[in-house]
């Protein structure tokens, strides 16, 4: 697929995930929307799993650790087959095994996440895994920034660098905001960039909603041998519909019925855009 | 006397990471209590060190256990169930992970390090979370087989071990079985369902009441889930009284879970739970501690006299 047809992917992307919040009336509105882009190079681009091969232990692995987007996880993966998007109605629903943060009950998702903080010692562990079988996969995991006040990320940064898990790619959604407000005020995060790299990774700034750009730097990860790949992704929460953009009360809010109308609008006026 | 359960849990896991070199043991600075020295020196490839850092301890084993590793990670049960239990629950129980949970010098076996270092409150967090079999072994027997066991279970479990030398309860070839208790002595007056290391003070209380000729059944009850009602049933029909012994707060342990079974059951006997009240720990060793609480020879015996003779 071309850039231009990956970034009207992302579009549909956001469009989908919107329309079953909605239906919902339940979900990560905001984190969701920021991680689009990313997701959408990851599953298209680099991980080499698919539906028919999620058993097979030699596949790339992703793990989720910003649970708390799982909506954008749960399109992508029925874009790519994994199950039937129309499973997506039950969304957050009595009996659905499509709850409010990944789970291992939905095919294609590699390991229960939600709880900050969690994502990335799993990783580290698959990833040690594959350097002691001497496999070839690749592990990639999606932390959240608000996430990194959670004390274990940085024990399992600590263990990575350690172990020289270049076979290790994260990947920070760095939209600048969580719950409260600006991660600056809530805890203040920076200088990110420093303290990634005195941990020991190789670090990354990418604009992530920049579809070549993040195709780049995915693709170039190890960017040092015998180091682990941090990649700061620069997001907008709310990416891609004006009133929702950069507005953390949008955290986990659902659009009213004109919101929801306005917002899919602006993305097929998008769409009616990239497609001229 | 035999050897501390450590010292057999450390041989029977070098044994079979021997044999499979996708057995792992992951550490947390804890080698050198974890008895596991020897298994560094001979097989390094196969421990994994993440230093003094228990959460990252149980998500990396969670990841290993995913990628088809059979993982036992080792920490202090003090730490391991309390800074961790986050991870457990998520990383390993809910995500279903078959991570092999080895809290060792559990209970109070640090004694006089103080509260910090005692893990009295493992059973009670561990029952009220789905998808772990807890097992806390009695003696050498019942370790070497619970370690065997559960390189091949298939989700996960926790084996809490403790440090001091135990004395051989069984005899050599006893048949172990994850949720079947196993009767140490028989008799109709009291029975003590007791775990891991009180069964043996419940066994030398049970000698002091035989003086008096009172017989007591004595039952070590080495896993606390899946836990095994039968047992409690029929100790509750035969037997008189029962004393439940375990070093472990009294709330939300083995106590609590066969109250809740002989109640539930409409059986009624004379009960009492040992073990630590809701109060600040007295200071002193373990076996100051055990003695302090009416977790020895005398005190369990006057607990059942106080039963039989109310």
């Amino acid at each position: 697929m071309t850039d231009n047809e990956l970034r009207i992917k992302s579009v549909h992307y956001r469009k989908k995930l919107l329309k079953y919040i909605k239906k919902a009336n339940a979900g990560h509105t905001g984190g969701s929307l920021s991680c689009v882009d990313i997701l959408n190079v990851l599953y298209n681009r680099i991980l080499d799993v698919t539906p028919q091969r999620f058993t097979d232990p030699a596949r790339d692995r992703y793990v989720h650790s910003k649970g708390h987007s799982v909506e954008a996880l749960y399109v992508v993966l029925a874009d790519k087959g994994f199950f039937p998007e129309s499973d997506l109605g039950t969304l957050c629903g009595y009996g659905s095994h499509y709850v409010g943060h990944p789970t291992r009950k939905v095919n294609g998702i590699e390991q229960n996440t939600g709880a900050l903080g969690h994502g990335l010692a799993f990783s580290v562990g698959v990833a040690l895994a594959a350097k002691k079988d001497k496999a070839s996969y690749k592990v990639c995991t999606l932390l959240g920034d608000g996430e990194l006040a959670e004390g274990s990320n940085w024990e399992s940064m600590m263990a990575a660098a350690h172990y020289s898990l270049d076979n290790l790619a994260a990947i920070i959604d760095r939209n600048n905001l969580q719950i409260t407000g600006r991660t600056e005020d809530v805890c203040e995060i920076e200088p990110l960039g420093a303290k990634l790299t005195a941990f020991g990774w190789s670090v990354r700034i990418v604009d992530g909603h920049d579809i070549t750009a993040l195709t780049d730097v995915l693709r170039a990860a190890p960017f040092e041998a015998g180091k682990p790949s941090m990649i700061i992704a620069k997001t907008i929460k709310g990416k891609g519909v004006s009133f929702i953009e950069n507005d953390h009360r949008w955290h986990h809010k659902v659009p009213s019925d004109e919101q929801y109308e306005q917002a899919q609008q602006e993305l097929n006026d998008l769409l009616d855009e990239m497609k001229l | 006397m035999g050897k501390a359960n450590l010292e057999v849990f450390s041989q029977t896991l070098l044994a079979l990471a021997r044999k499979d070199r996708n057995v792992l043991v992951v550490t947390s600075d804890s080698r050198g209590s974890g008895k596991l020295l020897p298994f560094a020196e001979k097989l390094p490839d196969q421990m994994v060190e993440v230093g003094v850092a228990e959460q990252n301890l149980v998500g990396i084993a969670a990841g290993l256990a995913s990628a088809g590793k059979i993982v036992y990670a080792v920490s202090p049960a003090c730490f391991l169930t309390a800074r961790a239990l986050e991870q457990i629950k998520n990383d390993v129980c809910y995500s279903d992970r078959p991570v092999k949970l080895i809290g060792i010098s559990a209970g109070v076996s640090y004694g006089a390090l103080g509260s910090t270092h005692h893990a009295t409150h493992d059973l009670a967090v561990l029952r009220a979370i789905n998808n772990i079999d807890i097992i806390v072994p009695a003696d050498n027997l019942e370790t070497a087989q619970a370690i065997k066991a559960a390189a091949k279970m298939r989700h996960p479990v926790y084996i809490r071990l403790g440090k001091r030398p135990m004395y051989h309860l069984h005899e050599p070839g006893t048949k172990f079985e994850v949720g079947k208790a196993i009767a140490v002595r028989q008799g109709t007056d009291v029975a003590f369902v007791a775990t891991g290391e009180t069964v043996y003070h419940a066994l030398l209380a049970a000698k002091e009441l035989g003086k008096e000729g009172l017989t007591s059944r004595v039952i070590s009850m080495h896993t606390i889930r899946p836990l095994d009602t039968q047992a409690i049933l029929r100790a509750a029909s035969d037997c008189r009284a029962i004393v439940t012994v375990e070093e472990h707060s009294i709330s939300g342990g083995l106590g609590e879970a066969c109250a809740a079974v002989l109640m539930e059951s409409g059986i009624r006997v004379s009960f009492k739970i040992v073990g630590f009240p809701d109060e600040y720990m007295v200071s002193g060793s373990q076996m100051d501690i055990f003695k302090h609480y009416g977790i020895s020879a005398q005190g369990l015996a006057k607990t059942a006299k106080m039963l039989l003779n109310p």
